[in-house]
């Protein structure tokens, strides 16, 4: 095993298309595409099969510092980025969210969060009682079992976390238990893949992935599957990093990701490599607008996107509209 | 997956453990100019050895922190360590032929089996008996990957796979004493700040009476200080071809002490 993490570790780091550093130089990563974005782990080529084991086992590595180095990659910004895309998928209470690739929790904690803040219950299923048919009893019955549902009842939402790395989760799953059991009581710890949700169709009201996007293999197929599960008018919702407009932004950001992000992840979390090929899949992630268009071909309606200070990431958002029959 | 050109008692393999690596056949723009070669730029290399500095005393378990610290910050003196040892006929040699200690499963040329069975009070057996004890073996030393000339990688690596010679050259356990009295030894032959610092910093770690045992009179500092400034090179001396040799004998050759006896 261990001459088989040398031999992974030699393939992730032998990376083809990277230009040279030079001491004082301002270095441009050249961005090779010779292949699809399925077979590119960062800017190496892999057989389409193998992209997703090694995403597996970068996760996997580094599912214990994940979120310290995220407040060290990002200064902290990632909250305020997680925040407000909480703040625009809007959970209401009662809904059924599922969140993809969220194995830390973050944005599933957050919509708890949001969503219990937010005025009212699901409504509870009104039984009513075999009784003497009165309205004054039939009320009464109603009224006794709303307040026994609510009483139950958690507030906000109901969260479905799916992601393929069980290390991942257990994190998240100790944060949310951290936080109190009805947080963790309403969230639901799945292991699976973007391309295939163990989820029914049209079940969730809410589909959100932050960040994720870009380490799943098939992208059209990601959306075609978060088009299977929502309900109808649901939405959906991706916090991803984009390619950077500003000029003088792309060149700062490139050079902060290529040069200073994987030596922070050696001594933080003990891994180069991983952190390099996080930034390389930033790289090798769609243009906004043509991720705003796959969205369009999959099915989605009124597909926008916003872009999120200092102009890094941005959340694309769409609805799936009920199917004309 | 082991070296193709590790015969038994050959000492031969370079400090590529992997043939497949020809540098003319890299793309062009990969300037790395051996197997694990992470190159790194000043800024990379400045931030590097600060923050592995820091994660060194923070967290001292971490081995890779201490390489790391080690390759970033060695560049002078492992020059002036390879220069010592291209005066040495015999370090010239061990820089031609660029031996691995690393056992034959591991592509390289130490049989760990032969090495027990050899007799008692030889080098070999002493080194065999140092690594049974500990539980090590020569194949959990780190390659080198932060430093760029391969010729100095070399010295980097052959420094740490002798590291455990020297304990058993010195009669040191891995106890937090004996790892400073071995520090303070390589520090004065190899002039590594790695070197320096742990030991410098790693003694005011000492428990109380380790500290007696280190400060007093012929204690184990004095041993130190004494032995690193007369001994000669253990870098320069080729292992490989020596196992057979009496402890004792090699001691005198390279002119180190016999360890005091304080227990």
């Amino acid at each position: 095993p261990k001459m088989q993490c040398r031999q992974l570790l030699r393939c992730i780091s032998r990376s083809p298309a990277t230009s040279s550093s030079s001491c004082f130089g301002v270095t441009r990563r050249q961005v090779h595409q010779p292949g699809g974005f399925d077979t590119s782990f960062g800017f190496e080529e892999v057989e389409p099969g193998q992209k997703q084991d090694r995403v597996n086992q970068v996760f996997n590595r580094v599912s214990n510092s994940y979120d310290l180095m995220n407040d060290l990659m990002s200064a902290g910004l990632h909250r305020c980025w997680k925040r407000r895309f909480v703040a625009s998928a809007n959970p209401r209470p009662g809904w059924r969210v599922v969140d993809v690739a969220g194995g830390t929790g973050d944005i599933a904690l957050g919509l708890l969060e949001w969503s219990r803040r937010l005025p009212g219950r699901a409504p509870p299923p009104v039984r009513v009682a075999p009784g003497d048919g009165s309205v004054d009893s039939f009320r009464e019955a109603a009224e006794r079992q709303t307040a026994a549902a609510e009483a139950e009842a958690p507030a906000g939402c109901t969260v479905s976390v799916v992601d393929p790395s069980p290390s991942m989760m257990q994190v998240g799953s100790a944060k949310a238990s951290a936080k109190g059991s009805t947080f963790a009581s309403s969230i639901q710890w799945l292991e699976g893949r973007a391309e295939s949700l163990p989820l029914d169709e049209a079940s969730s009201d809410l589909y959100t992935i932050a960040f994720g996007m870009r380490n799943c293999t098939d992208l059209p197929g990601v959306l075609r599957e978060a088009h299977r599960v929502l309900k109808p008018y649901g939405r959906f919702a991706c916090l991803e990093f984009c390619s950077v407009e500003n000029p003088l932004l792309s060149i700062l950001y490139d050079e902060y990701s290529f040069r200073v992000i994987p030596p922070m992840g050696l001594l933080v979390a003990g891994d180069w490599d991983s952190y390099e090929y996080l930034v390389e899949s930033i790289r090798r992630f769609p243009h906004q607008t043509l991720f705003a268009n796959m969205m369009r071909e999959a099915g989605f309606s009124a597909v926008n996107y916003e872009v999120l200070w200092p102009g890094v990431c941005c959340i694309h958002s769409g609805y799936k509209l009920p199917s004309v029959k | 997956m082991t070296s193709s050109n590790a015969s038994s008692q050959e000492p031969g393999d370079t400090l590529a453990i992997d043939d497949d690596f020809d540098p003319d056949l890299l793309p062009l723009g990969d300037i790395r100019r051996y197997p694990n070669h992470r190159p790194l730029d000043c800024g990379q290399r400045a931030f590097l050895a600060v923050g592995s500095g820091v994660a060194c005393l923070a967290a001292p378990w971490r081995d890779d922190m201490i390489s790391a610290f080690g390759e970033t910050t060695g560049e002078w003196a492992l020059r002036r360590l390879r220069d010592d040892m291209l005066a040495n006929e015999e370090g010239r040699r061990i820089l031609a032929e660029r031996p691995r200690i690393r056992t034959v499963e591991g592509g390289g040329s130490i049989d760990l089996e032969a090495l027990r069975r050899l007799p008692e009070g030889s080098l070999g057996r002493a080194y065999a008996d140092f690594l049974d004890r500990y539980g090590y073996s020569p194949d959990h030393r780190r390659t080198v990957c932060f430093v760029d000339d391969p010729e100095l990688a070399y010295v980097m690596q052959r420094y740490r796979e002798i590291h455990d010679l020297n304990h058993v050259l010195l009669g040191q356990g891995t106890d937090f004493l004996g790892e400073v009295v071995v520090k303070w030894f390589e520090a004065f032959q190899t002039g590594l700040p790695m070197c320096v610092t742990g030991a410098f910093l790693g003694s005011l770690r000492l428990r109380p009476k380790q500290t007696r045992r280190y400060l007093q009179e012929g204690g184990y500092l004095a041993y130190a200080l004494r032995t690193g400034s007369d001994a000669d090179l253990t870098i320069n001396y080729y292992f490989e071809r020596n196992w057979h040799q009496p402890l004792a004998e090699v001691r005198q050759q390279l002119r180190i002490e016999e360890p005091p006896n304080l227990k």
